[in-house]
């Protein structure tokens, strides 16, 4: 079994570690948590990429794969998310564990090392960032913002969120915007930077076989150059509780095939925080979480109405996001359907099957969490931002009590605020 | 069972094969809470063309992904309906040589597996359901075709090879799907899902044997006879095309490089070409080399820029891909590091970095049940086990890997697709 701890290494900097001998890498991540916001999300999501092409040690991206391939081709790679309206920006590092190394070296402390030094110890010139890496990470993060288009699922959903929050922190892309990045300088970044290493809270996790001890020593060793600063901010999410008087309808036109059809629901007040959270979660997943539930079963099998139409659930910020993909001309009998099924599940209309099925396949997913180094990570970073302790076993068998009138009332909070339509252009 | 250690690894294999001839490979996971369970059959998009019983049969293009969704119908109702009912994580995928039906589950693993291999060695079509599945697969033909990342690839394998089934979309298009039928589903079934066809691949906390006695309570006693496929004449090495271009809405110019390889010859050999081909790919425009370095400097790609060897039976190539807004450049820059290495051989020190780096990111890779499971059945119907590559990239030389450069990436093996925004109206 793999034993979890979580200690303070400096004021507002926590160490996460999982202890496990079942995995053949050791799982490291170093992120910095940041208030989402407008003014700075570019900078902040633009930070770990210029701090990835160079240090003072490596001064290049070829002597940076030189050193990661002597740790038997370790991966570290500048990482962005975004956890209810917490940024989070940092590293995500994979290395072959200690125990599968041809000849016994030790690979945790120098890649525990190598992580410290991308993060503290910069390549500068003229004490900020090269201006060469400044720019050509501007380029590819402006075309990275730009290809999200290319994904249209991933777009129309991105573009739902927008517009349903557009008065709101969450309604900032992670990435920030084109021209924000662009008006960025090397000196402009580098004050970001200065700014994000003394007030971003700091999560540091490990998954593997070092005993925590052993990691908390060489994480606080990688790390000494951190500033002390007693004011590292704690990121708030704020959750609206109600929708409009009338849903708001955004139309689109663009040059594709097939069309997205986009719903966003407020969960009236119901968040990760809330006791209800079980319930909700179950009820998203009843009404679309899974290949058991009503829309995809309905919509997508029975109706053949759409190629796919799912649910997803923001946990901090109370929203249920409806994604389809539809043929142009269903955009009524779809957008019908889609809020029929749910009207179904505020009723209590739910088969044994559908609640166990839904009810196994969550509780089945928090159990196999603990099998995968990627998702445990992605967990307690998300419980981090949250400032929750609890693990995927206790969210499994909290999820055991849910009872179908609670599945049902939970579902009787949503409230649709926006649909997003993404159709063809006209020929 | 017959037991396989890779002490080197750190795994564990255990094989046997039935008196049906379904071939059974598990790996014991005690320590971990999900089994998972994939039930492949030496079928794959590419396999149109086939031989039954003595007598040829020319399908249309997009059956074996077709039967893959049909095959979840059962006369009861529908099995991902079944597995997901237990808490199972179910899906099922097509590629150009193999279709794989799989599952994750931490509960009711035995439950489970009996369903999958229930439904996928018992065909149930009906003209109605056929007919309904057409919307569906047809919407996902649309979908992907939406896609430029496909494109571009579906495009470099139509310039790459001249008549190879694998310049054929798996799922084929509306028009080729209009022809399938259930008659067609079901010889198609006849001809390839016989166990004797088949692979059971399973890792996580089981009993091995176990496995074994529920694959024999399920599926047929014995085994039938298998078809017999034809990709047409060999390929010669020149490309059909070395520049494809196509018109899309895309932000930024992508593309694909690909550089045409002998066909491969299945067992070790051909685990040993893919890894020598992997390895020339990290010397010649990998991460640590100078190339990469110097074309992400220049712009030319960025953090999307991917690479990797590919084969199937009868064509093997080289291919990178990514965003570029000079596609030609990178191909042209690639062109001349490859005579280089011709002239002046690999860097030694990067050789022995990249061959470290590459060992320890396969081990890596072996965290995953689905890595392992998927490895294997593909492995197995090519020839050889997934696990053997520890011991056998110890013995390739940087000779061999050179070799490869210089016989591979020339002019006329060499094909690009690129995919450019559309012009502004």
């Amino acid at each position: 079994m793999s034993q979890v701890t979580r200690r303070e290494l400096f004021p507002g900097v926590w160490l996460r570690t999982v202890h496990t001998n079942k995995f053949k890498s050791s799982y490291l991540s170093l992120t910095l948590m940041a208030p989402l916001d407008r003014g700075t999300a570019g900078a902040n999501a633009l930070i770990p990429s210029v701090l990835r092409r160079g240090t003072a040690v490596h001064p290049d991206m070829e002597s940076l794969s030189a050193a990661l391939d002597e740790l038997y081709g370790g991966a570290i790679e500048p990482v962005v998310r975004k956890k209810g309206e917490t940024q989070c920006v940092g590293f995500a590092a994979s290395f072959l564990d200690d125990a599968y190394a041809l000849k016994g070296e030790k690979i945790l402390e120098p890649a525990a090392a190598l992580l410290g030094e991308l993060l503290l110890k910069p390549y500068t010139r003229d004490g900020h960032f090269c201006p060469d890496y400044t720019a050509g990470e501007k380029a590819n993060l402006i075309d990275r913002i730009r290809a999200q288009i290319n994904d249209k699922r991933t777009y129309a959903t991105q573009r739902l969120t927008q517009e349903m929050c557009r008065y709101e922190l969450f309604g900032v892309d992670k990435l920030g915007d084109e021209e924000s990045v662009s008006a960025l300088t090397p000196e402009g970044l580098w004050e970001r930077y200065q700014r994000l290493l003394r007030e971003a809270q700091v999560e540091v996790y490990y998954c593997g076989s070092a005993a925590p001890e052993r990691v908390e020593e060489a994480l606080k060793a990688a790390l000494s150059a951190l500033p002390v600063s007693e004011d590292r901010i704690d990121p708030d999410c704020e959750v609206r509780v109600t929708a409009g008087p009338e849903p708001i309808l955004v139309e689109e036109a663009m040059d594709v095939t097939q069309g997205k059809l986009s719903l966003g629901f407020r969960t009236g007040g119901q968040t990760c925080w809330e006791k209800s959270f079980p319930a909700l979660y179950l009820a998203v997943a009843v009404y679309g979480g899974t290949t058991l539930s009503k829309l995809f079963m309905n919509v997508r099998e029975k109706l053949s109405l759409c190629y796919y139409a799912s649910a997803t659930l923001e946990r901090m910020k109370g929203l249920v996001l409806v994604s389809s993909g539809i043929e142009f001309g269903k955009y009524q009998t779809a957008k019908d359907e889609i809020l029929a099924q749910l009207e179904a599940v505020r009723r209590g209309e739910i088969e044994d099957w559908e609640l166990e099925g839904s009810r196994r396949t969550l509780i089945g997913m928090c159990h196999a969490t603990l099998d995968d180094q990627g998702r445990q990570e992605e967990f307690w970073l998300g419980q981090a931002a949250a400032g929750l302790e609890y693990g995927p076993e206790e969210l499994a068998a909290s999820l055991e009590r849910v009872t179908r009138e609670e599945v049902a009332q939970a579902a009787r909070c949503l409230e649709l605020d926006t649909v997003y339509f993404l159709k063809g252009k006209e020929v | 069972m017959k037991r396989l250690e890779f002490a080197q690894v750190g795994e564990v294999m255990l094989h046997k094969k039935l008196e049906n001839g379904l071939n059974v490979f598990v790996f014991p996971k005690p320590e971990f809470q999900k089994g998972y369970a994939f039930f492949a059959t030496n079928y794959g998009g590419m396999d149109m063309r086939f031989c039954l019983n003595g007598q040829w049969h020319d399908t249309p293009a997009g059956v074996a992904h077709y039967l893959e969704h049909k095959m979840f119908d059962t006369e009861e109702g529908n099995a991902l309906q079944d597995l997901a009912a237990n808490g199972a994580s179910p899906n099922a995928f097509t590629s150009n040589d193999i279709t794989g039906y799989y599952f994750d589950s931490t509960e009711k693993f035995e439950e489970n597996l009996r369903i999958l291999l229930s439904f996928v060695s018992v065909p149930w079509f009906t003209q109605e359901s056929v007919d309904k599945e057409r919307g569906i697969i047809g919407q996902e033909i649309g979908m992907i075709e939406d896609d430029p990342h496909w494109k571009c690839y579906m495009n470099l394998m139509k310039a790459l090879f001249q008549h190879h089934p694998i310049r054929v979309s798996v799922a084929g298009s509306v028009e080729s799907i209009a022809e399938i039928t259930p008659e067609t589903l079901y010889a198609c079934h006849k001809a390839f899902y016989d166990p004797a066809n088949m692979v059971l691949c399973v890792a996580g906390p089981v009993d091995p044997e176990h496995i074994c006695d529920v694959a024999r309570e399920i599926l047929p006693k014995e085994a039938g006879p298998i078809a017999a496929k034809d990709y047409g004449e060999k390929e010669r090495p020149r490309v059909a095309q070395s520049y494809i271009e196509e018109r899309m809405e895309v932000s930024a110019p992508i593309f694909q490089l690909g550089w045409k390889g002998d066909a491969p010859v299945n067992g070790e050999d051909r685990l040993r070409q893919e890894l020598v081909g992997g390895l020339a790919l990290e010397v010649l425009l990998g991460s640590s080399t100078p190339l990469y370095a110097k074309l992400y400097r220049e712009g030319l790609i960025n953090q999307e820029f991917g690479y990797s060897y590919e084969s199937s039976f009868g064509c093997a190539f080289l291919a990178a891909d990514g965003e570029s807004k000079a596609p030609e450049a990178v191909c042209a820059a690639v062109a001349a590091e490859a005579a280089r290495i011709g002239r002046e051989g690999v860097d030694p020190a990067l050789w022995e970095r990249v061959k470290k780096g590459v060992y320890g990111n396969r081990v890596r890779g072996l965290n995953s049940f689905e890595n392992l499971c998927v490895g294997q059945a593909q492995a197995f119907f090519a020839g050889y086990d997934f696990l053997r590559f520890a011991e056998i990239f110890d013995s390739i030389t940087q000779k061999e890997v050179e070799a490869l450069i210089v016989d591979w990436v020339t002019g006329e093996r060499t094909a690009l697709s690129v995919v450019r925004a559309k012009e502004e109206t």
